[in-house]
């Protein structure tokens, strides 16, 4: 499954982390989601670049467009070389924050996806992908 | 840098975030909130959310801040006309900010910090005799 | 299947005899009843037969395979007839009737052609049949997609019709609910319900389940979180119409509603009625208009 389209935005500060919600916003319109599925993406992206911005000590955004051939949707990726996360399942947990934060952004954003899946290992770093499908 | 304008109208102070909201203006705004609750003696704040077209738990924890600082400085937080995607959006993520009161537009968030005003009012006077 | 390229008698059968096959098809299609349904006109028939055969006849040059870029002109006027037909009301099978009954005036052209190899007028009705056929299921196809097209656009409708919001009051509105509740059904009816919040400016939606057979975990959650997001917009929930067996159910499954719930819509009106400061009171006899 290539991607049709892939932006690639580094996020070092808080800035980025509302270019990278701008930029999400406008490839979920180029797909064609509705404005509560463009609502959710775009949360979801502000969710994790956070996160990635927080925890992971900054990283990279790839925003993707994706066909499977019938649908369209869309695929963001978001790396860091931060300190990784032990428990997955604990972090994905509402509430579980290692942070000052509310604990929700993990899970949260989850819950605002289609898919999601969380690949880590502890001092290597962190890659989070998610898609929301039309 | 830029800050969010603070406008009083009469005994409330009301907020129009028009922005896509970073940290330093998040700070920003609560800093000068505070300080204009007091110094104007506002009993309600309005916070219109109306051009916002997304609320992540990032803004979600200022608003709660917010009206978690002047409800102790004696003033009543009321975010006003969040979008319904938006609404949808914050109740899948988790959040319920259940500590601000919330009012369709600023015309019923005023009703609400006006009758909050009265009543408070009428049960201080009450206590009085 | 692979194209013969020797089928070069059913290409000159169509071009030497072309009027003769139409007017035996078209007299075929005539006796068979395909006019007695009224729902389509002799003129109109004869366009259709008289087209087919116009199409057919170059697109056999090169030979007998119906998937050949050569039958796209063909394939496609077939899948317009299909489709049309599908909304006029026709029975695949009459659709296809349509195609099939070109066998024989085929057949009887081939064979009667003078001077003609047997054993190349044999293939060529093999070649025949093998077309038709394709042709005609082809038919049935595009008949059963247009059909599905039409089932999935009447769903959506039905989901959309299935949801009202109706303004009971300035500020009040009610969402009587009818039928069981799928996750996406109940993701229009939120947001149905919280687009029409906006508009009407309402403090208070009423969400009427009379009408809602079962009420799983699924459900309840998805009625909590429309109950939460009005709130987060300003406005108040009451659920109506609890039927006692799902009360009972959803204590059993641990769902708690935690919102205000009236037994009945007429209960939830007056609740909210009261909320936005009105109330309802009884007519003095002697104030009635004399009748």
């Amino acid at each position: 499954m290539a991607p049709v389209t892939s932006d690639r935005m580094e996020v070092r500060s808080s800035d980025d982390v509302v270019r990278v919600r701008q930029q999400v916003r406008a490839r979920a319109l180029e797909v064609g989601l509705s404005l509560v599925d463009q609502t959710k993406i775009v949360t979801a992206a502000s969710e994790l670049a956070r996160n990635m911005l927080d925890y992971g000590g900054g990283g990279v955004a790839t925003i993707e467009v994706v066909s499977d051939g019938i649908r369209r949707g869309l695929r963001l990726v978001f790396d860091d070389q931060g300190p990784g996360i032990a428990d997955i399942q604990l972090a994905l947990k509402d509430g579980f924050t290692s942070g000052g934060g509310l604990g929700l952004g993990l899970g949260g954003a989850k819950r605002l996806c289609n898919e999601f899946s969380i690949d880590s290992k502890p001092g290597e770093g962190t890659r989070v992908t998610c898609a929301r499908w039309k | 840098m830029d800050r969010i304008p603070i406008l009083k109208l009469g005994s409330a102070l009301l907020v129009t975030i028009q922005v896509d909201m970073h940290d330093r203006l998040a700070t920003a705004l609560q800093e000068d909130l505070t300080e204009k609750i007091v110094s104007a003696r506002a009993k309600g704040v309005l916070i219109d959310i109306s051009a916002l077209e997304i609320v992540d738990s990032f803004i979600g924890r200022m608003l709660d801040h917010i009206a978690a600082i002047s409800r102790m400085l004696d003033a009543e937080t009321v975010v006003v006309g969040m979008r319904p995607a938006v609404a949808i959006t914050l109740v899948e993520l988790g959040l319920s900010l259940s500590g601000v009161k919330t009012a369709l537009n600023v015309e019923r968030g005023m009703d609400l910090i006006r009758r909050r005003l009265i009543e408070t009012e009428a049960a201080d006077g009450a206590g009085d005799e | 299947m692979i194209a013969r390229p020797q089928s070069n008698l059913l290409a000159a059968t169509l071009a030497e005899q072309g009027t003769t096959i139409l007017s035996v098809w078209s007299d075929r299609l005539k006796k068979s009843g395909a006019l007695a349904s009224g729902r389509i006109r002799e003129a109109e028939l004869q366009t259709q037969c008289r087209t087919v055969l116009d199409l057919l006849t170059p697109a056999v040059k090169d030979g007998v395979d119906a998937a050949q870029p050569a039958f796209a002109p063909l394939r496609d006027f077939l899948a317009d007839l299909s489709r049309s037909r599908a909304v006029q009301g026709f029975t695949p099978s009459e659709t296809a009737t349509f195609v099939f009954s070109l066998k024989q005036p085929l057949f009887e052209a081939v064979s009667g052609t003078k001077g003609a190899d047997p054993t190349d007028v044999m293939r060529t009705t093999w070649d025949v049949t093998q077309l038709v056929d394709a042709l005609g299921l082809q038919t049935i196809e595009t008949f059963q997609k247009s059909r599905e097209e039409t089932i999935i656009r009447q769903q959506r409708e039905i989901a959309e019709l299935s949801t009202p919001v109706v303004k009971l009051w300035d500020g009040v509105l009610a969402l009587p609910l009818i039928g069981t509740l799928d996750s996406q059904r109940t993701q229009v009816v939120m947001e149905n319900l919280l687009e029409s919040i906006v508009s009407e400016s309402a403090e208070i939606a009423i969400i009427d389940i009379t009408g809602v057979p079962t009420v799983d975990t699924l459900t309840a959650q998805h009625l909590l979180k429309t109950v939460s997001a009005a709130r987060l917009m300003g406005a108040d929930c009451i659920i109506s119409g609890i039927r006692p067996q799902i009360a009972q159910t959803m204590v059993h499954l641990g769902v708690e509603l935690n919102v205000v719930s009236k037994a009945t819509l007429a209960d939830a009106f007056a609740l909210a009625l009261k909320r936005v400061g009105r109330t309802v009171v009884a007519v003095k006899a002697r104030e009635l208009p004399a009748s």
